[in-house]
């Protein structure tokens, strides 16, 4: 056994020491350096999941889950302690795992390389506590077209592989051996360890070259130490972090590790408002929200990926600034509120009055975001419209969020929320002005959907053009009336 | 039956089974070129120096500045080449250029103890660039007469009187992208010097035999002095044939400059930076139609984007012509071919090599005058189709023709076509926001490679005395299941049970010469070396039971691991006895299997011949919901019945066909290849260079519910157990998708609208089409890239060969021809 001062991981099932890692080497590189080689890199940002492998988190339903993420977005010093599991550790050749049977024999493999992540993002939801409870029933519980074929018989949710591409089979057989499977079965070690609770996460201190990597032990000694360095980059999912690192070759002298400080996870709800912790990871905050809001139910699935969501932190969205985004024009439409923390104390920013510029915001070097919070009662007409190429996994070329309230006929209430046409997330408040007071008519509508054509500034680019933009947020506004009106099947 | 296509009993070609790697590639344990490093000692790794201008010349380069990074142990640069400095077979591709040729063209390499050193030496290193005037896009090159290689001219009939004499003609123009491979194995290569002074190369590569013979120029070496191995490959789809060369010379060097193995694994910024990818085209068209829709004359100029040199653009641009009539008579046709050559990466194979483009060409053609013509595209496309009897443009009779009316007929019955669109027609009556359309499109493709020379193939195959088999071949596995289809035609030709055989991977020093893994050909040539190498030692170890069993050795069968006498079917003796007889009667146990096509010759010269031993054929039925808001869709529904002959091994088949079509869909509907084409200081950037801008289908864009058959009873008597290629066809079998939205953005239009659809057709493309619509078909809304189909003589002439144009004979055929008059 390794002293506890020398940081090891538990690596299918073995204790491996951590070894000499620079702050910047992502957790795959450091698998594959260890003779794991089945993760593989495709793309190095998160969007291909070859890399995907099993960490074991703290589950929602369960002590622990097994949490498939991207292997090349994770520093490798955020394994210290942890437990992983990679295709080898499923199975063997001659001893496969029950996905790794389904997939061989389906032709679910053709060149093999995106494999071994498919297989690790379909084991872990394999092991999703509660998955077979929520089959559909025998003659489909739920009538909407895109869940018959976006959940299997068995319960299994494909979006569990939104984030893993094969440029081979064209997925039919992956979905297949995905569909295929039952339940685990008794004895199976990695079912029995999700009722134990996860491994503990230590506080951690590593450096090379002049660059440290340190995950502080709490709150204070974070607040304290990013006062010391305004130079400190925060990193709660290492979604951005690793994109950075990878592609734009970031190597940050200081790095913090916030996303598993408790104070940053706490989840509430009261009758004033629902109160989401920074820290907890997107696909924390759908589970533990269920539904309640939801507005931030239609968005989560069109946020990125699965394994993308398991990492990445609300939290961390709004943090990064992008324009494109996803959370911000939904929590635009919801009126939310930023809690920012600092040694000082709490103070909190409306989001509409938080982002100042082009990834600028009024949160100071001293401050981290500790919670966001969404006022009730919620608008009672809510909608999330993301404009992408692609339907799974795709950055937004234009997202609308919409908050209304319509009494009697005429809207009382909007809040409109757009990503993608302006330097910031923005509100479309001479949309909201042009709607309030209206009647919620066609003529009106469309009155107000000129205006909102008009909204932002969008410029064209590799995604869309501007004229698409305008466009878009045209149409955005007839198709929530068209839905809402004539609840017409439009979600093409 | 041919001797080539006859089966033998119990035969274990034919059985679906899984992959030969599949139980590695779910555990984790299959290896790639690139996890061989982490079993390897002392590796150097290689980063770039990549050219920030689209143009540029390379005034000065200073290497020293690297060496002061920690880590840097060399930086390689045209001084160290000691053979020839270049990474093609037509000499226009310099290893280490004077001249930066595109944005993101490698200047030179830095290898270092980390790949961490070797990004920061690179980094450090010092290039003066001089810019240079640059062409990005394919007009900017045609305006320039920026052309390169030679144009080819296929013609047939009279193509001014067919004009004369139709009842419509109609003329437009369409300018469609590219497509990055996307392999999710980026290229990578390790070399090493071994004892004896033999270099080794473990290369991704679809052309171990070319790598060998690329790398061997650049040291200065002969090919027996050179080893490649590809253990396979995560990806291929062409983007392996000709590009692995200049990165495995570049290890290889590396290797032989510092006595220490050398990677190179580019990241996936340099790999779609830095390697080709599918022509995007740019075509001028007219075409005459009769009073009852039948084609009368097409005149075209195709002009490719080949980027900065070569490469195989002269073979693509000629399949790209090969395959313009995709499946339809078309009795006078003038198509010219043009390379245009811009400051881009350099163009190369992908999947269908051309042929997609020159069919995209005439599906869109058909899907655009339709309308105009008062008939539904499926009754014009089925019109048109090829009989009994005819010729295409370049000469070579359509064998077959009624298989293709099969899967026709059988698609269009199987996917309820005809009801259907009736149900289709009301859903769209009853829904002014959301649309669906429904299309029908026949894929005809021709197998072989253009050239006639690299349609032959070798195998190695060996039998131990105790029986078990051990076979090598000259392809490469990229995922397409080459080795499974070959173990199973050795089982059969051996008649033993598929576990008595094994394949050991793809090495130069096995398999000599041999063609690249391509043109769909692999299970072809390959499948018939095999057979033949098993057949050689069948025949001996027939002798020897005959004698045993006391019959004629014309008597004696392999089946299932026994040998027996047809007229004794109870007396069997084991395989691994007759083996073990034969050893000690001194018969050779093992055995060398060659094959070349017989039947097919080619002239490029006045592009006429019989280039292809047969044609695939395939049908496809897609339905598609086109949301009017946005222009995004949905796949609810395809259907596909596709001919691979008598299937050597229907899971592997059937999963080429779904993978081809989702491949194909993506470049028709989402990949978009976006290049800065402004003037600014990015001018010819990829824009897309990453996953997360460059998308490719995902879960969401699999047809929903999609039925894959496999045309029955068509063996094909010229191809190995009566099989047929099937790497390449199926991606066509997506102009259906693409079909399917031109249809459905219509239906938001008056009926009898002719939709303008660019290429790919992503929802933004859509919605214009959508628009387009809307407006009654008063011509395009917004960005009318491709204009609009004008009716009447001559509207858009094609543009006209080049006048100083070189006569069309590639440098590859010029050789042959050549040595053949010697």
């Amino acid at each position: 056994m390794a002293t506890p001062d020398i940081p090891t991981v538990t690596l299918n099932g073995r204790a491996v020491p951590l070894g000499d890692v620079a702050p910047h080497t992502t957790a795959l590189d450091w698998l594959r350096g260890c003779g794991a080689t089945g993760a593989k890199e495709g793309c190095a940002e998160g969007e291909c999941g070859a890399c995907s492998v099993m960490v074991a988190r703290p589950g929602v339903d369960t002590p622990t889950e097994w949490t498939p993420l991207n292997a090349c977005l994770m520093p490798a010093g955020s394994l210290a302690g942890q437990e992983v599991v990679t295709s080898e550790g499923l199975g063997s050749p001659e001893r496969m795992h029950p996905v790794q049977q389904e997939m061989a024999v389906r032709g679910g493999s053709q060149c093999g390389y995106c494999t071994p992540g498919f297989v690790c993002s379909m084991a872990a939801e394999y092991y999703r506590p509660g998955r077979c409870a929520g089959a559909p029933g025998p003659d489909g519980a739920s009538d909407e077209h895109e869940h018959r074929h976006e959940q299997g018989a068995n319960g299994f949710d494909l979006h569990a592989l939104s984030g893993n591409l094969c440029r081979c089979t064209g997925y039919r057989p992956i979905r297949d051996a995905a569909y295929a499977l039952g339940e685990p079965e008794q004895g199976d070690t990695l079912a029995a360890r999700l009722a134990a609770p996860p491994p503990e996460v230590t506080p951690l201190r590593l450096g090379r070259d002049g660059a440290e990597i340190v995950r502080p032990a709490d709150l204070a000694q974070t607040l304290q130490l990013i006062a010391e360095r305004p130079d400190a980059v925060l990193v709660a999912g290492s979604t951005d972090w690793g994109v950075e690192v990878n592609l734009r070759g970031s190597r940050p002298a200081l790095t913090v590790a916030i996303d598993r400080l408790a104070e940053l996870r706490g989840f509430s709800v009261t009758d004033e408002w629902v109160e989401i912790g920074a820290a907890l990871s997107l696909t924390e905050v759908e589970r533990r929200l269920d539904g309640q809001v939801p507005l931030l139910a239609e968005m989560f699935p069109q946020f990125a990926s699965r394994l993308i969501r398991n990492g990445a932190t609300i939290g961390g969205n709004l943090g990064t600034g992008s324009p494109i985004g996803d959370t911000p024009p939904a929590l635009l439409a919801l009126d939310a509120v930023v809690v920012l923390t600092s040694a000082a104390g709490d103070r909190e920013v409306p989001l509409a009055e938080y982002f100042t510029g082009y990834r600028q915001s009024v949160r100071r070097p001293d401050e981290l975001i500790r919670a966001v919070r969404v006022p009730r009662p919620l608008a009672r007409l809510t909608a999330f419209h993301k404009i992408a190429k692609r339907r799974f996994d795709d950055i937004s070329s234009v997202a609308v969020g919409f908050a209304l309230d319509v009494e009697d006929g005429v809207v009382r209430r909007a809040r409109i929320g757009l990503g993608g046409v302006a330097a910031t997330p923005v509100r479309a408040l001479a949309t909201e002005e042009a709607l309030v007071g209206q009647p919620w008519r066609e003529d009106a509508v469309r009155r107000a959907a000129e205006v909102m054509a008009g909204e932002g500034t969008p410029l064209d680019d590799h995604r869309a053009s501007a004229a698409y933009r305008s466009a878009m947020l045209g149409q955005a506004l007839l198709k929530l009336y068209a839905h809402d009106t004539t609840l017409e099947e439009v979600g093409a | 039956m041919s001797a080539l296509s006859e089966r033998p009993q119990q035969p274990v070609v034919g059985l679906a089974i899984p992959h030969e790697s599949a139980s590695l590639h779910v555990t984790g344990e299959a290896l790639y070129t690139d996890d061989l490093v982490h079993r390897a000692k002392d590796v150097l790794h290689a980063y770039p120096v990549q050219s920030p201008h689209v143009h540029a010349r390379i005034a000065g380069l200073r290497t020293e500045p690297a060496y002061a990074v920690p880590g840097v142990v060399r930086v390689l640069a045209a001084a160290d080449v000691p053979g020839v400095n270049d990474a093609g077979v037509k000499h226009d591709e310099p290893l280490f250029p004077d001249e930066a040729m595109f944005h993101g063209h490698a200047v030179c390499w830095v290898l270092a103890e980390s790949i961490e050193a070797a990004r920061l030496g690179s980094k450090a290193v010092e290039v003066d660039y001089e810019p240079l005037p640059s062409l990005v896009t394919v007009r900017e090159a045609i305006d320039a007469g920026s052309f390169q290689g030679g144009q080819p001219h296929m013609e047939r009939g009279d193509v001014k009187r067919a004009f004369d004499e139709s009842a419509h003609v109609f003329s437009g123009e369409i300018d469609f992208s590219g497509q990055e491979h996307f392999y999710l194995e980026t290229h990578a290569s390790l070399a090493h010097v071994d004892e004896n002074g033999q270099v080794f190369v473990q290369s991704s590569t679809q052309h171990p035999s070319e790598t060998q013979e690329i790398v061997a120029h650049v040291l200065g070496l002969h090919s027996h002095e050179v080893t490649v191995q590809c253990l396979r490959m995560g990806g291929g789809f062409g983007g392996k044939e000709m590009q692995p060369h200049g990165f495995a010379a570049i290890a290889a060097l590396g290797a032989t400059l510092t006595g220490r193995p050398v990677r190179l694994r580019l990241n996936r910024a340099q790999d779609m930076t830095m390697s080709g990818k599918r022509h995007g085209f740019y075509a001028r068209w007219r075409v005459g139609f009769d009073a009852h829709g039948h084609l009368r004359a097409l005149d075209a100029t195709l002009t490719s984007d080949g980027g900065w040199s070569l490469d195989l653009s002269e073979p693509v641009l000629a399949r790209a012509l090969c395959h313009i009539d995709n499946a339809y008579w078309i009795p006078n046709v003038r198509v010219n071919g043009r390379i245009s050559k811009t400051n881009k990466t350099s163009q190369t194979a992908f999947r269908g090599f051309g042929g997609p483009q020159g069919m995209l060409v005439l599906e869109d053609v058909l899907g655009r005058c339709a309308p105009l013509l008062g008939l539904g595209a499926d009754e014009l496309r089925r019109r048109n189709f090829y009989t009994q009897g005819q010729t295409t443009p370049y000469g070579q009779p359509v064998g077959h023709p009624e298989r293709l009316h099969a899967a026709w007929e059988q698609v269009y019955a199987s996917s309820d076509f005809a009801t259907r669109s009736a149900q289709i027609a009301g859903f769209n009556e009853a829904h002014p926001h959301v649309k669906r359309g429904l299309a029908i499109t026949p894929v005809k493709f021709g197998i072989s490679f253009n050239l006639t020379a690299f349609n032959q193939a070798g195998a190695l195959v060996h039998v131990y005395k105790d029986g078990s088999v051990l076979i090598n071949h000259g392809g490469t596995e990229m995922g397409q299941g080459l080795h499974t289809k070959m173990l199973q035609v050795a089982a059969t030709t051996l008649g033993v049970p598929l576990e008595k055989v094994r394949l050991a991977p793809t090495r130069t020093d096995k398999v000599p010469n041999t063609s690249a893994t391509a043109a769909s050909s692999g299970a072809d040539l390959n499948g018939a070396a095999v057979k033949n190498a098993c057949e050689q030692i069948r025949e001996r170890l027939a002798q020897v039971a005959a004698t045993r069993l006391g019959v004629s050795p014309a008597d004696v069968r392999f089946v299932d691991g026994e040998v027996r006498a047809i007229a004794f079917s109870s007396e069997h003796v084991p395989w691994e006895e007759i083996v073990y007889d034969a050893y000690f009667q001194r018969v050779q146990l093992f055995a060398a299997g060659f094959y070349r096509t017989e039947g097919i010759h080619w002239d490029s010269s006045i592009f006429h011949g019989e280039p292809f031993k047969y044609f695939a054929y395939g049908a496809a039925v897609a339905e598609v919901e086109v949301d009017g808001f946005t222009g995004a869709y949905r796949l609810r529904r395809v259907d596909i019945v596709h001919d691979v002959g008598d299937s050597l091994s229907p899971l592997v088949d059937v999963g080429q066909i779904e993978g081809g079509f989702v491949q194909g869909a993506g470049w028709l509907t989402l990949e978009d290849l976006r290049w800065d084409e402004s003037d600014g200081p990015g001018r010819g950037r990829l824009l897309t260079q990453a996953a997360s801008t460059y998308k490719l289908p995902s879960f969401s864009e699999m047809p929903e519910e999609f039925n894959v058959a496999l045309l029955q009873h068509a063996p094909e008597e010229g191809a190995v157990y009566g099989s047929k290629a099937v790497g390449e066809p199926p991606l066509m079998l997506a102009f259906s998708v693409r079909e399917a939205l031109r249809q459905a953005a219509a239906a938001f239009g008056p009926a009898g609208t002719s939709v303008d659809l660019a290429s790919p057709a992503t929802p933004e493309a859509v919605f214009w089409a959508v628009e387009q619509a809307r407006a009654g078909a008063q011509g395009p809304v917004e960005p009318a890239k491709n204009g609009h189909v004008v009716e009447g003589a001559p509207g858009r002439v094609p543009d006209q060969r080049d006048e100083d144009a070189p006569d069309y004979e590639p440098e590859s055929e010029r050789v042959q021809h050549e040595l053949s008059r010697r």
